[in-house]
């Protein structure tokens, strides 16, 4: 096994153990108040607008758009997070049959290493500061890392030898 | 360690070439490297039938969902969504909350339908992944058999469980919030959880005794065509699922939780003003199936990529002659780019592209059952071979 496919597979286990547990931490701490402040902002708004007070239901409103905003971003992170996990350790046990030196490989491994753990970070930190530049820059270079990291494996399996 | 040995004959170099060449290539002897990783009814069989079996059901569940019920479902729920803004233009607060009810109970029958659709398949994705592993975990045959029986057991309950959440309820159940039904579905995530964490054990028994060879006959080594394709195929489509997701999320994600709020506001305006509510809820409507059709097309891009490369690792035991497995191959991928962009489309050109959309899901599940079929002629042979134990 290479180092390339090492760091793949163990690489993945681990991010898919973490991913995994901040799934849990979320379901278990988060998730259902987040659900039901959703859900009760949208139904006070309503309730709110049929007594006519307008702008406690507007209040209301962008409540609910603040809360599905974190919430988008924090289911997302778990599905990515153990996503890109799979991905990995499907793709370790592959990529030693890629057409590339062993040292590129590693470079491509580690560059799906990092993007897989930078990206979805990025997205999570976004809750922390709405519109923060760091956080989405963090993402969208995390996930810089994972397109390239995925172009080069097409090219390397592409061009194989059988 | 050597990962991949390469298995003489037809299964391993013999199958490259154009199409012509190859067209009449038939299944031949099973080399014995290959028949050593499939031992009758052991850990690695069970999981990918299993596995295989799991995905099929999930996509065939989801391809129903999507012609019978997706549709209908959120037609009934922006129903609700008008009935709460005529009770709030009513001034009818306890009409409001019915329509929520309403709208709560048509989420709920919707959510638990992806869900199952989404865990069935993706405990077929885990249960070939674990196929894949099985060199590598440290256990005696037999628990190895254990845990995959484990596996999928959990694997059929828990997509079954979910389903039946939104039609038991909380008839008979002792708990206040908890149904039978989800009270069968923790149960079998309970023993998936279970399997894994003997798998995990297994593994780090193999790691921990720093052996330096596999503790069962690897995965044959296989660069045929149909591996090739399966793996640059497959990982060129999670490309493009990334890319597209990478596009929704800079282009459309913010614009879209923007127009969601500014829907809503007008929404409730309109209510109160004793406007016509009807085109707010249509907007919103529109945005919904807006945002669906871009998640479902990047999420079912990636999906379809992981399935096919790990597709690639089974083809060494897919016993069907080169021109049927070349067919099933072809046949899955592209089953698996029509149905993301024709979903895509189906804002555009509406019910037809779904419609579309679903063949391109049926594509894969015939491929899916055309390898399943060869993987299952395969086991016949070996089983039937002179010395084969049952």
């Amino acid at each position: 096994m290479s180092a390339a496919s090492k760091l793949l597979i163990f690489g993945g286990i681990a991010l898919a153990a973490f991913g995994m547990l901040y799934g849990l931490h979320y379901a278990v701490f988060v998730e259902h108040q987040t659900l039901d402040s959703m859900g009760g902002s949208l139904a006070t708004a309503f309730t709110n607008a049929a007594d006519r007070h307008l702008p406690e239901a507007h209040a209301a409103v962008a409540a609910y758009g603040e809360t599905k905003y974190d919430y988008v971003r924090q289911v997302d992170v778990h599905s990515h997070w153990i996503g890109l996990a799979m991905l990995m350790i499907v793709l370790g046990v592959a990529i030693d049959g890629t057409a590339f030196g062993e040292r590129i490989r590693f470079w491509i491994a580690l560059s799906l290493l990092i993007g897989a753990v930078v990206f979805p970070l990025g997205v999570i930190l976004q809750t922390e500061s709405h519109g923060s530049a760091f956080a989405s820059g963090l993402a969208i270079a995390g996930s810089a890392l994972v397109i390239v990291a995925l172009a080069a494996l097409v090219v390397g399996f592409a061009r194989q030898n059988a | 360690m050597a990962v991949w040995e390469p298995p003489p004959g037809p299964l391993g170099r013999g199958q490259r070439g154009p199409a012509g060449a190859a067209a009449r290539v038939m299944p031949q002897d099973t080399p014995a490297n290959v028949a050593a990783t499939f031992p009758a009814m052991g850990a690695r069989r069970l999981l990918v039938f299993g596995g295989i079996a799991l995905i099929a059901g999930g996509m065939l569940f989801g391809d129903i969902f999507a012609v019978f019920v997706l549709h209908q479902n959120g037609g009934r729920t922006g129903e609700a969504l008008l009935a709460a803004a005529h009770a709030v233009a009513a001034q009818n607060p306890s009409g409001v909350k019915a329509a929520f009810d309403q709208i709560g109970s048509s989420l709920e029958d919707r959510g638990t339908k992806i869900d199952t659709h989404v865990h069935m398949t993706d405990a077929g994705y885990l249960a070939l992944l674990l196929a894949l592993i099985q060199p590598y975990v440290a256990l005696s045959a037999a628990r190895k058999k254990f845990l995959a029986k484990l596996f999928l057991l959990g694997g059929v309950f828990l997509p079954v469980g979910i389903f039946l959440i939104h039609y038991v309820g909380l008839a008979y159940s002792p708990f206040p919030v908890i149904g039978w039904a989800s009270i069968l579905a923790d149960s079998a995530g309970a023993l998936l959880i279970t399997a894994l964490i003997g798998e995990a054990w297994g593994l780090w028994n193999h790691f921990r005794s720093m052996r330096v060879g596999a503790v069962e006959a690897e995965l044959p080594e296989d660069r045929s065509w149909e591996r090739r394709t399966l793996l640059a195929g497959g990982t060129l489509l999670v490309l493009f699922g990334f890319l597209h997701g990478a596009w929704y999320a800079g282009a459309m994600l913010y614009e879209h939780e923007a127009r969601e709020t500014r829907i809503l506001n007008a929404m409730l305006d309109a209510a109160t003003a004793n406007a016509e509510a009807r085109p707010s809820v249509n907007d919103y409507g529109a945005l919904q199936a807006e945002k669906a059709v871009n998640i479902a097309a990047h999420s079912h891009l990636i999906e379809f990529g992981l399935l096919a490369i790990l597709l690639s690792f089974v083809q060494p035991y897919v016993f069907l002659d080169a021109e049927w497995k070349r067919c099933w191959v072809n046949l899955l991928l592209a089953g698996s780019v029509i149905l993301p962009v024709f979903v895509l489309l189906e804002l555009r050109i509406g019910l037809l592209a779904g419609g579309i959309a679903d063949i391109g899901g049926l594509m894969v599940i015939i491929a899916l059952v055309g390898m399943l079929v060869g993987v299952l002629r395969y086991s016949g042979k070996l089983d039937a071979e002179p010395g084969a134990t049952p």
